[in-house]
C-alpha cells in the first residue's frame, strides 16, 4: 500500500494538517502537499479511468507531464475539469473528484471497452463511422458525445476575477531550478533586467532530491544562499507559482501565474497572465523522465522513477512497500538508493543494460543489498486495479518469463528528455542526441527575432545537460553570453559554481521491453496514457501508410490529449521509427505549440469580459434614452434605442406605435451614430468619384446626393448622403456599422493608390449630434422653434444649408430615409440634449415621439430602400438591387467598375431585389428560402430567392418583405413558396418593392 | 507577435497596434484591363516562405500606411519604408540581399 511515512518530508509543514475530500471520501494531508501526494499518502492510488478503455489509472508523476490523474476541483462558479492533481496544491477544504467513469471510479461499466479493444484499432472512428450518413446524426453522434471528453464543462459563471500584466526585461529566465537560478544570477550581476518565472511553488527544481553538493555546500543550502542573493538584486525579479506558457514572435513571452489557486478564499485575482517582452529568452525548463513501453506499464502503481523518488523525499510518501526499478539508466539508482534509506524494499532492480563492469550508482545500490538483474527487463505487469508483481524475461528476448516477483509498485526509468516546447513553440530547431537518447536544441537554428538573430538560448537540462556539474556550468556560460549580446558586461566577481561531479555508465536507448514482444504485449503497451494508445496502434498506423509522423499522430491520436504527449512523444517516434525501419532523427517530431501546460480561459481573458467586454460608443442623447424606455440594440460598437417602450405596452407594440405616429404626426430619431466623414481638398471630387459608383464631383455646394460605394471586388459595402460643403469640400454621411470601416477603405486608397491627390480626411462622427425630424409635422415644429426659413422653397428636398434654429447653431439636411418630410438636423455634440428637449417642446401638441431603430427599418422598408446588411452580404452588386440609377454611365472608372464587368457579374441569371407579399398577410420569416423546381445534384431542394428584410407593416397592416429573386423583376405577381423553421410553409406574392407612396410625393411636400 | 517601427512616425509598437495589408506594390488594374491582368491583379498573391514586402497601416497610432520587408520564416524585419512608391528603396534591397544574396525584386537583373 501506499502510505505517510513517519519521517521527511522536505516540503511538507507537518504542523499544519489539512483535509480534503476525494469522491465525497474525507482525507488528511499536510500544508506543503500537493494532491497527488495527499492522495498516495491516503492509499488511493487509483484515481481516475482512462479515456477510450476507461481502464483504471494511477499517478505516474509528481509534475505538469501527468497524464492520468485528472481532477474535477471544487463546486459551481470554482468548478473546473482537467486539473492536474501533481500541480494542485493541498488546501483545507479542497474538493476532488475523479473523471471519465460510470457509475464509479471502482466500477466502471466503461471498462467494458477493454475487452473490446482489438476492435477499436488505431482510425477505428474514422473506419466504422464513415457510413451510413444517416446513423451518424443521429446514433453515432449522441454517444461519442456522451462518451467522450474527460472532465465536465462546468455550467455556472466563473466566480473569480483574472488580470492581465505587462513586463518587460532583459532577460526572461522560464525555470527556476538549479539552471535557471545561475543563470539570472550571472545576467543579474552584469546589470542587466531579469525575470525569472517558476512554474512550482518550490526554487531549486528536482536537483535537491538528487541530491550532491554545489561549491562544498548541500544543493539545498545552495540554492537558499542563491536566492538570497538573487532577492536583494534590484534588476532581479522572481516570480514562482508562474509558468512560462508560450514563446512568440520576436521575444513575446506568455507567463501564467497563479495567485490564488492554492488559498481560494484570499482576496484578489486568481490568476494573472504575464504578457512579457523580453530581449532575450532563457529556457531553463529542465527535463522530463520518459516512462518504458512494456506490457502493463498503465497499471496503478507504475510510476516514473523520479516520482517515486520526489514522494518519498518531498513529501515523505511512499508509493509502495515493495518497489520494482525498471531501467535502462544509472540516474533511476537514485530512487532505489531513496527507497532504501526511506526503509522500504526494492525487491530487484531491472536494468535492461548489459555492463561490462559496475558504475558508482550500480555498485552503492548493491551495497545496499539491492539485487540488480542486468539485461533484464518486465516482461508484463501483474495486477489490474493495482500492481500486485512484475514477471521478469530478459530484454533481448520475447518476453519469456525467467521469474516472477511479488512488488506494489514499480519505479520506471527510459531516460530523459529536455523540456524543448518553449525553444520550439517559434521555430527553433532540434537536433537527435544519440548518446543520451533525445531531442535537444539545435542551438545553430534557434528561433528569431525582428533583427534576425536568436532569441532564445536553452539552459541546462533543456539544452540536453544532465550532470549537475554541466547544469550549472551550461546555465552560467549561457547567461553571460546573453548578456554580452545584449550589450551588458559579465560582472567580475560572476564565476561559474563547482558541483561533485557522479561517474555515470552511459543509458542505452529502450522503445520495447523486452525487445521482441509479441503482439499480445504490444497491445498492452501504453505510449500515450491519456488517450490510450498502444505500441500496436502505432505500429498499425504506420502498417495502413500514415508514414509522416504529423499523419500518424492524428490518426492514432498519440500526444494529442491535454497533456499533449509530454510522456509520450518520444516514445512514440521511435516506435513509429521501428516499424518504418527509420532513423528516429528522420522521423522527426510533431509540432509543439503553446500553451506548455493547460492555462484558464479566465487568464487569456482576463477583465475583459461582462461590462469590460468591450468599449461601448454612447451618444449624447443616451442618458435621455435610457430614462425614456429604450430597449438597446447593438450597432457595432454603439447602442441605439430600439424601440422606446412606455408602461403597458409590449416591445412590438412600441414600434407599432412609433410608424404610424411617425407617418401621421411626428417622430424624432437620434441619428448621432451614422458616419460623418469630412473630404476636402482640390482633388476632393476627384477622389469621391473613384469611391462612389455616381459622379460626386459635379453636386453642386448646398446640394446632396445619395452614394453607392463598392470594393475592388464590384460588392456593395457602404451607402450614404452626400453633401458638398463647398468647392473643395464634402461631408460623406456613411452607416452607422461602417464608419469607422469606411474612413479605413478611404484612406487606404488615398494614401496607397493616390498618394499625389490633394485631399484630407477628417473622421467628423462624434463632433455632432443629428437628429432626424421626420412626418407631416416635422415643418411645423422647425418653425415653431424659428430662426430661419425651411419652407419648399428655401430648402427643397436633397439640400442642405447652415443656420440658427431656436438658438441653436444648426445644419439642416433635407433628406429623408423614411419617405415623410423630414430634416435632419446636425448640432454640435455638446448641444445635443438641449436640442433634443427643444425638439419636444416644440413638437408637444404636433404629436411628437421618439422612435428607435426598428421603427426607422420599417419605414424604410414600406419605401423599398435597402439597408447595407439586410439587402447586402458581401456578394451582392448595386446592380442586383435595381439601383443602376445610381451608377455614373459617364465615369471611365470607379471602385468596383471592373469588377462589375466580369462575367459572374454580368449574368442575367443573378438573384435581383424585389418586394414580396403574403398572400394571407403573416410576415414572412427572416432569411427564408423560395423552393424552385426539383433537386441539385447534391439532393437537396432547389432554391431560387431569399427574403434579406421582413416587418410587420402598421401602415399597411400585413407582412411586408423584401428579397432577392431569380429573374425576380421580370416575374411580378408570381406566388414563391417559402418553408418557414418552424414547419410552416408560407406564400408570397413578389411585388414592387416600393410598398408605400411610390410617386415619392410625401418627402417632396 | 510581432514588434513594428512605423517609418512614419517612428513609434515602435507592438504587432496589435498595426493592421496587416498583404502584398506590397500591386498594379492596380481598372476597366479596360484584361480579365487575365484583372483576375491576377485582385486575387494572385505571393504566398512566399522566405522576404515579403507587405503593407500594414499604423492604425492605431499616425493612421499612415506603410511598406516593410519581412522574411515570413524567419520573421527578421529587413526594414519598414513609405507605402508611396512603386518599389522598394536601394537600402531595403541591400539589407534583404545581406541576408538573401540570391534575392531580385521583380525583373531586376543579375549583376
Amino acid at each position: 500500500m501506499s502510505t505517510r511515512l513517519a519521517t521527511g518530508g522536505r516540503l511538507l509543514n507537518k504542523s499544519a494538517p489539512l483535509s480534503f475530500s476525494f469522491n465525497g471520501k474525507q482525507m488528511r494531508g499536510y500544508e506543503g502537499d500537493t494532491l497527488a501526494s495527499a492522495l498516495l499518502a491516503n492509499d488511493q492510488v487509483l484515481v481516475g479511468r482512462s479515456f477510450k478503455y476507461h481502464r483504471p489509472r494511477g499517478i505516474v508523476t509528481s509534475g505538469p507531464e501527468e497524464p492520468n490523474a485528472l481532477m474535477n476541483l471544487g463546486q459551481e462558479g470554482r468548478f473546473e475539469p482537467n486539473a492536474r492533481a501533481t500541480t494542485t496544491e493541498l488546501f483545507d477544504g479542497l474538493e476532488a473528484a475523479s473523471q471519465n467513469h460510470w457509475p464509479s471510479l471502482e466500477f466502471d461499466v466503461g471498462a467494458i471497452n477493454k475487452h473490446l479493444s482489438r476492435f477499436l484499432p488505431a482510425g477505428f472512428y474514422y473506419k466504422m463511422f464513415m457510413h451510413p450518413r444517416p446513423l451518424w446524426k443521429h446514433v453515432y453522434e449522441p454517444i461519442i458525445r456522451h462518451s467522450a471528453g474527460l472532465g465536465k464543462a462546468p455550467k455556472a459563471a466563473d466566480a473569480d476575477n483574472y488580470e492581465h500584466f505587462y513586463a518587460f526585461c532583459d532577460v526572461l529566465i522560464v525555470g527556476g531550478g538549479v539552471a535557471g537560478l545561475q543563470a539570472a544570477l550571472a545576467a543579474g550581476q552584469s546589470g542587466a533586467r531579469v525575470i525569472v518565472l517558476e512554474q512550482s511553488p518550490h526554487w531549486g527544481g528536482r536537483a535537491p532530491v538528487d541530491g550532491g553538493r554545489i561549491d562544498g555546500a548541500s544543493v539545498e543550502d545552495w540554492i537558499a544562499q542563491t536566492l538570497a542573493q538573487l532577492r536583494g538584486m534590484e534588476n532581479v525579479t522572481l516570480r514562482e507559482r508562474t509558468m512560462g506558457a508560450g514563446v512568440y514572435d520576436h521575444g513575446y513571452v506568455l507567463g501564467y501565474e497563479r495567485l490564488r489557486d492554492h488559498t481560494p478564499d484570499a482576496p484578489g485575482p486568481r490568476h494573472c497572465l504575464w504578457r512579457i517582452r523580453a530581449g532575450h529568452v532563457i529556457t531553463a525548463t529542465g527535463a522530463i523522465e520518459r516512462p518504458l513501453s512494456f506490457a502493463g506499464n498503465d497499471v496503478p502503481g507504475v510510476m516514473l522513477a523520479s516520482a517515486v523518488r520526489d514522494y518519498v523525499t518531498n513529501y515523505a510518501v511512499s508509493p509502495g512497500d515493495r518497489t520494482v526499478l525498471v531501467t535502462n539508466n544509472d540516474n533511476a539508482y537514485l530512487t532505489a538508493i531513496a527507497l532504501k534509506h526511506a526503509g522500504l524494499d526494492v525487491p530487484a532492480i531491472l536494468d535492461a543494460r548489459v555492463l561490462p563492469q559496475d558504475s558508482q550508482l550500480v555498485a552503492q545500490a548493491k551495497a545496499l543489498g539491492i539485487r540488480v538483474l542486468m539485461g533484464q527487463g518486465v516482461s508484463s505487469v501483474q495486477g489490474s486495479k493495482r500492481v500486485t508483481g512484475v514477471a521478469v524475461c530478459s530484454q533481448a528476448g520475447e518476453g519469456a518469463v525467467l521469474e516472477e516477483i511479488a512488488c506494489d509498485a514499480v519505479a520506471m526509468s527510459g531516460g530523459w528528455s529536455p523540456v524543448v516546447h518553449l525553444w520550439s513553440h517559434c521555430g527553433g530547431k532540434l537536433t537527435w542526441d544519440k548518446a543520451r537518447a533525445c531531442f535537444r536544441p539545435d542551438q545553430d537554428h534557434p528561433p528569431t527575432g525582428a533583427d534576425g538573430l536568436g532569441f532564445v538560448t536553452p539552459a541546462g537540462a533543456a539544452a540536453g545537460m544532465f550532470a549537475l556539474d554541466d547544469v550549472l556550468h551550461d546555465a552560467h556560460a549561457a547567461a553571460e553570453g546573453v548578456a554580452t549580446t545584449l550589450g551588458f558586461k559579465p560582472a567580475r566577481e560572476a564565476r561559474s559554481p563547482v558541483a561533485e561531479r557522479r561517474e555515470e555508465a552511459p543509458m542505452s536507448p529502450v522503445w520495447q521491453m523486452p525487445q521482441g514482444a509479441s503482439v499480445k504485449l504490444r497491445e498492452k503497451t501504453f505510449l500515450d496514457y491519456q488517450n490510450d494508445v498502444k505500441v500496436s496502434d502505432v505500429r498499425l498506423a504506420a502498417q495502413e501508410g500514415f508514414v509522416s509522423v504529423e499523419h500518424a499522430k492524428r490518426y492514432t491520436t498519440l500526444g494529442m490529449a491535454t497533456d499533449q504527449g509530454k510522456l509520450s512523444n518520444i516514445n512514440g517516434l521511435a516506435t513509429l521509427a521501428g516499424a518504418l525501419d527509420a532513423e528516429i532523427p528522420s522521423v522527426g517530431t510533431t509540432t509543439f505549440r503553446p500553451p506548455y501546460h493547460p492555462i484558464s480561459m479566465g487568464a487569456i481573458a482576463g477583465d475583459a469580459r461582462g461590462d469590460t467586454f468591450q468599449p461601448i460608443r454612447r451618444t449624447p442623447l443616451c442618458e435621455w434614452h435610457e430614462a425614456n424606455g429604450a430597449v438597446w440594440e447593438p450597432v457595432g460598437q454603439w447602442r441605439r434605442p430600439y424601440a422606446y417602450v412606455q408602461s403597458g405596452e409590449s416591445t412590438h407594440d412600441a414600434v407599432m406605435r412609433e410608424v404610424t405616429n411617425t407617418r401621421q404626426n411626428l417622430g424624432l430619431l437620434d441619428a448621432s451614430t451614422l458616419g460623418k466623414l469630412i473630404v476636402r481638398g482640390p482633388d476632393a471630387g476627384r477622389f469621391l468619384d473613384m469611391l462612389y459608383t455616381n459622379m460626386m464631383s459635379t453636386l453642386k455646394p448646398g446640394k446632396c446626393r445619395y452614394g453607392l460605394m463598392c470594393n475592388e471586388n464590384g460588392f456593395l459595402i457602404d451607402d450614404g448622403v452626400v453633401a458638398r460643403l463647398d468647392e473643395q469640400t464634402f461631408l460623406c454621411h456613411t452607416t452607422t456599422g461602417g464608419a469607422d470601416s469606411i474612413h479605413a477603405h478611404m484612406e487606404e486608397w488615398l494614401q496607397t493608390e493616390w498618394w499625389d491627390w490633394k485631399v484630407h480626411m477628417v473622421n467628423a462622427t462624434e463632433h455632432y449630434a443629428q437628429v432626424a425630424v421626420v412626418g407631416p409635422n416635422a415643418r411645423k415644429c422647425l418653425e415653431k422653434l424659428g430662426g430661419m426659413d425651411l419652407s419648399r422653397e428655401a430648402l427643397g428636398f436633397m439640400e442642405w444649408t447652415d443656420g440658427e434654429l431656436g438658438g441653436f447653431k444648426v445644419r439642416v439636411f433635407r433628406i429623408s430615409f423614411s419617405g415623410e418630410l423630414s430634416y435632419e438636423i446636425a448640432v454640435e455634440a455638446g448641444q445635443g440634449q438641449a436640442f433634443w428637449d427643444a425638439l419636444l417642446v416644440a413638437g408637444h401638441s404636433l404629436g411628437v415621439m421618439p422612435y428607435g431603430t426598428e421603427c426607422l427599418h420599417i419605414l424604410r422598408a414600406e419605401k423599398g430602400f435597402i439597408m447595407i446588411g439586410d439587402e447586402t452580404d458581401g456578394t451582392v452588386i448595386p446592380q442586383d438591387l435595381g439601383l443602376n440609377w445610381a451608377i455614373s454611365k459617364k465615369k471611365d472608372d470607379y471602385l468596383g467598375k471592373r469588377a462589375q464587368q466580369r462575367s459572374h457579374m454580368q449574368d442575367p441569371n443573378r438573384w435581383k431585389l424585389v418586394g414580396l407579399e403574403t398572400t394571407d398577410g403573416s410576415t414572412l420569416p427572416d432569411g427564408a428560402y423560395a423552393l424552385g423546381r426539383g433537386e441539385n445534384e447534391n439532393g437537396q431542394k432547389v432554391v431560387e430567392g431569399r427574403v434579406t428584410s421582413t416587418y410587420h407593416s402598421p401602415t399597411l397592416d400585413r407582412g411586408i418583405a423584401m428579397g432577392l429573386v431569380l429573374n425576380g423583376p421580370d416575374r411580378m405577381g408570381e406566388v414563391l413558396t417559402f418553408p418557414g423553421t418552424d414547419g410552416k410553409t408560407y406564400e408570397a406574392m413578389i411585388v414592387d418593392p416600393v410598398f408605400y407612396d411610390p410617386k415619392g410625393e410625401k418627402q417632396n411636400v | 507577435m510581432l514588434i513594428l517601427t512605423c517609418p512614419c512616425c517612428h513609434v515602435t509598437a507592438e504587432e496589435t497596434e498595426f493592421h496587416a495589408g498583404g502584398e506590397a506594390h500591386l498594379t492596380r488594374i481598372g476597366p479596360g484591363g484584361s480579365e487575365g491582368e484583372f483576375e491576377s491583379y485582385l486575387f494572385m498573391r505571393q504566398n512566399p516562405k522566405g522576404v515579403h514586402l507587405e503593407r500594414w497601416r499604423h492604425v492605431y497610432g499616425c493612421g499612415k500606411w506603410f511598406h516593410l520587408a519581412r522574411d515570413t520564416a524567419t520573421l527578421h524585419v529587413y526594414g519598414a519604408y513609405s507605402a508611396q512608391t512603386t518599389a522598394p528603396p536601394d537600402h531595403i534591397r541591400t539589407a534583404i540581399k545581406d541576408r538573401h544574396p540570391d534575392w531580385r525584386w521583380q525583373g531586376e537583373v543579375n549583376q
